[in-house]
């Protein structure tokens, strides 16, 4: 068999070719990605209609928006028959939307410069790897400079304050080589204490160094709700710690105290709570004592918060390995010792997506004051500015604003908490 | 030889109480139960001395009082002359009411938006997430009160569907879409018609047991009946029949403009609308993420076998992922749902008539009472969550993987 017989045969290497156009580029990836069957093909051409008929529907209203006048009527003048929004609702009352409308004009700087040092406070807690740890000193005094900030008044109180709570450290730091237990409820006593004997002094020196005092009554706007977010949150980690180690605890009065209040905070809707503390506390509290709505809302968010994040982490103490718990009790620890540096930073690891979690919607929850007649940005909109005659009937341009708000908080978080995931994974993938 | 001497016995100090591990535990009991006993007396106490200073007791005698308020939508006959218990029993059905329609709208929502969400199609899946990231990040106060915005102030009045040629015209001549709510067809049960009905439940069962006939015929002899068209003519045709046996005793009452409003049919609110669709999108959004990452939670492993074994693609859907992933997906949904029904009492934001609305609301305001009101407000929620998170533990356990 000789080549001849070959009717054809190749004698050299074909140049290479580049890939067909419909396997390349912009191609490829439509085929792939939006037209791969019949079905999704379909699908593509209904999605991209309906995407297509909402910037039809609301480009125009964004673009032909008014951003400068003084009132609905004005505003639809200007529009002339054209669609348009009217942002300028929000240019005009954007203090009241975020202040409130009886925060004093000439203070608006307070709450302001309290709400840009807590970014200055809280960047050393969400990025404790990038930044020096001593920065966590301002973190630690940041809750009675906003205090001083926000309501006013003589700095002597968050002094003390603060002086209270450094007292009950240095007690419970003297009495921790008793037990752990004991030490805790020593720093509270010790802090009680001081606060009680403090209060002889701040009395006294009430002009001392004085910035205007705010009623909490007069806070309003979107202030209030990041206000009860950052506390409530706050302070319900502590107390949820608190409620998941009692409830994981082995002494049964304790526990069962535990289990009844996280059941029962988790059984009923956060109104009703809220009802509680507008309508009930008043009867549980010496006959006489005045307390503000808003300490009063802040005590019943933050129970509420604790309960929740007292669940989600005992799923974190649940999810550690038996031999962790062993392994801590076999060095000769305690059980504070044990906890603080063998428990609690795993099982608090793990339970961040939780926690976050819980944190977002206790954040979007603070929206529910409104019902009982407080002014946060929702109360704002639907009383003051809906009802006032230059705005009313103006709805999408301010829920949006109030939607947008929450909405770029609430994704914010998340995504940190996505990116902290990945930071503190330790394990090998 | 040894001798066992027992150590000596020391005597009990009081310093161990603290010192002593066996006996530390008991302490801090002690104290924690002192502690508690304290702080309830002592709230006790205050109560007691504000409602003496009021001149208030704690009674509920006031259920058994006129209520003296009316109510837009009663599922049970109630008027102003009716009791506050009745106002209450009012108010607890309409909470149920929106609660299992917003469960059921949720449900479905979340599944589909689930799913899709896990499309192979880049356009539908960014669009899904665009929807569960919008209504996951922004209060649902906010979706209800645009929800009633859009029913209250969007939509055109009752008259502007007067004329020929009105400005609005009902959908299939049939539902009207005004401001003061939509207006349906309503069903007018005549007599006869429970013959009806009777046999449509019958034919629902006749349909369940033929498949389940028809499966059994297949795993014991391999004989393939086939499922689809045979059980939609047990469903539908006995029933048709026996309604022209009956002479058609069911008629639709369908809505018309008379005077300012609309008459006839069947009148659902805008509150309960905004009530419903927002906990229903917004819950829905929830379960879009437990759906997708229940169906995530499957290996791939698993699709790969069932493919490998020849399955197609709805089959390895419906017989080898769906069964694995519901086992992951059902919890965290029932959760969802006792979120939507605690929810539901944002009702009182919009003025739909739930028990938050009429027990906490109306006839707090009323009375005056709302240490027994917000009580009984919250041992009604306390009693469905607990009862939902027990059943949940029965079903957990029943599903619990039970290994070797």
């Amino acid at each position: 068999m000789s080549k001849d017989n070959i009717a054809f045969h190749r004698t050299h290497m074909l140049p290479e070719a580049p890939p067909p156009a419909t396997e390349t580029g912009a191609i490829k990836w439509l085929r792939e990605n939006l037209f791969s069957s019949v079905a999704n093909g379909l699908l593509t051409v209904v999605a991209g209609y309906l995407l297509l008929s909402l910037v039809i529907s609301a480009g125009p209203w964004f673009l032909n928006g008014i951003w400068d006048s003084p009132s609905l009527t004005a505003c639809r003048e200007m529009l002339d028959g054209r669609t348009g929004a009217c942002f300028a609702v929000l240019t005009e009352r954007w203090n009241q939307l975020l202040f409130g409308f009886k925060y004093p004009d000439e203070l608006y700087w307070r709450p302001t410069l309290a709400f840009v040092l807590l970014f200055v406070a809280i960047a050393p807690v969400l990025f404790v790897k990038f930044l020096p740890h001593q920065l966590l000193i301002f973190t630690g005094l940041y809750p009675f400079i906003a205090y001083w900030l926000i309501w006013g008044g003589s700095i002597i109180v968050p002094v003390m304050a603060l002086l209270g709570v450094l007292f009950g450290v240095l007690v419970y730091r003297r009495t921790l080589t008793v037990s752990a237990g004991v030490a805790v409820l020593a720093g509270i006593v010790g802090a009680m204490v001081f606060w009680w004997i403090a209060g002889f002094v701040t009395g006294s020196a009430a002009g001392f160094l004085a910035l205007e005092p705010v009623a909490s009554r007069d806070m309003g706007g979107f202030m209030v709700n990041l206000m009860l977010g950052v506390v409530c949150v706050s302070l319900s980690l502590p107390f949820g710690i608190m409620l998941a180690l009692g409830r994981q605890s082995d002494m049964p009065i304790i526990k069962w105290i535990c289990v009844v209040f996280i059941e029962f905070i988790r059984g009923v809707p956060l109104i009703t709570l809220l009802f509680v503390a507008n309508v009930v506390l008043a009867y549980f509290l010496p006959p006489g004592t005045t307390f503000d709505l808003i300490l009063r809302v802040i005590i019943m968010i933050t129970m509420f918060a604790s309960a929740y994040i007292a669940e989600v982490i005992r799923g974190g103490l649940a999810a550690l390995p038996r031999g962790q718990y062993e392994a801590a009790d076999s060095l000769g620890l305690d059980y504070a010792q044990s906890m603080q540096f063998i428990i609690l930073p795993q099982a608090l690891k793990i339970s961040i997506p939780g926690i976050v979690n819980v944190a977002v919607g206790l954040f979007k929850d603070t929206t529910l004051v409104s019902v009982i007649s407080m002014f946060d940005i929702v109360g704002m909109i639907r009383g003051p500015i809906l009802a006032s005659a230059e705005w009313n009937g103006v709805y999408w341009e301010l829920f949006g604003f109030a939607a947008l708000l929450f909405f770029i908080t609430c994704y914010g978080i998340s995504q940190y908490s996505q990116w902290l995931e990945r930071q503190l994974q330790t394990d090998h993938r | 030889m040894t001798t066992m001497t027992d150590p000596p016995q020391a005597s009990f100090r009081l310093s161990q109480l603290i010192y002593d591990t066996r006996y530390r535990s008991y302490t801090f009991q002690f104290i924690a139960l002192m502690l508690l006993i304290a702080l309830m007396a002592y709230l006790g106490a205050n109560l007691v001395t504000n409602l003496a200073e009021q001149g208030q007791n704690i009674s509920f005698g006031f259920l058994a009082e006129p209520s003296g308020y009316d109510i837009n939508q009663r599922p049970i006959e109630y008027d102003s002359q009716s009791t506050h218990l009745r106002a209450s029993i009012v108010g607890v059905l309409n909470t149920l009411i929106v609660a299992f329609l917003g469960c059921l709208t949720a449900t479905i929502l979340g599944v589909v938006a689930g799913v899709l969400r896990l499309s192979p199609n880049w356009l539908v899946r960014k669009l899904m997430a665009g929807y569960v990231e919008a209504f996951r990040n922004v209060p649902v106060l906010i979706w209800i009160l645009i929800i009633f915005t859009i029913m209250t102030a969007v939509l055109p009045a009752p008259n502007a569907f007067r004329g020929d040629d009105s400005e609005s015209s009902m959908l299939f001549g049939s539902f009207a879409f005004t401001n003061r709510g939509v207006y349906t067809p309503a069903p007018i049960w005549g007599p006869g018609s429970l013959v009806v009905v009777l046999t449509f439940l019958a034919s629902i069962f006749g349909a369940i047991y033929y498949r389940r006939y028809a499966t059994k015929l297949l795993y014991d002899t391999g004989k393939l009946l086939p499922m689809g068209w045979p059980s939609l003519v047990i469903l539908f045709v006995p029933s048709i029949l026996v309604y022209f046996v009956m002479g058609q005793p069911i008629s639709l009452d369908y809505p018309a403009l008379a005077g300012f409003n609309f008459q006839g049919g069947l009148h659902i609110r805008g509150s309960l609308i905004a009530l419903w669709f927002a906990l229903a999108i917004y819950t829905g959004a929830f379960i879009a993420e437990n759906v997708r990452a229940g169906i995530m939670a499957v290996s791939r492993g698993q699709t790969e076998a069932a493919a490998s074994l020849g399955m197609r693609p709805n089959r390895i859907m419906n017989l080898v992922i769906l069964p694995q992933a519901l086992r992951v997906i059902i919890p965290p949904l029932i959760s969802q749902y006792l979120n939507l029904t605690k929810n539901s009492s944002l009702a009182i934001a919009v003025g739909y008539m739930d028990v938050t609305g009429t027990l906490g609301g109306i006839t707090l305001n009323q009375t005056g009472r709302a240490i027994e009101c917000v009580l009984l407000l919250m041992l009604f929620y306390l009693t469905i969550s607990l009862a939902i998170s027990a059943v949940m533990n029965v079903y957990n356990k029943s599903i619990t993987l039970k290994e070797r």
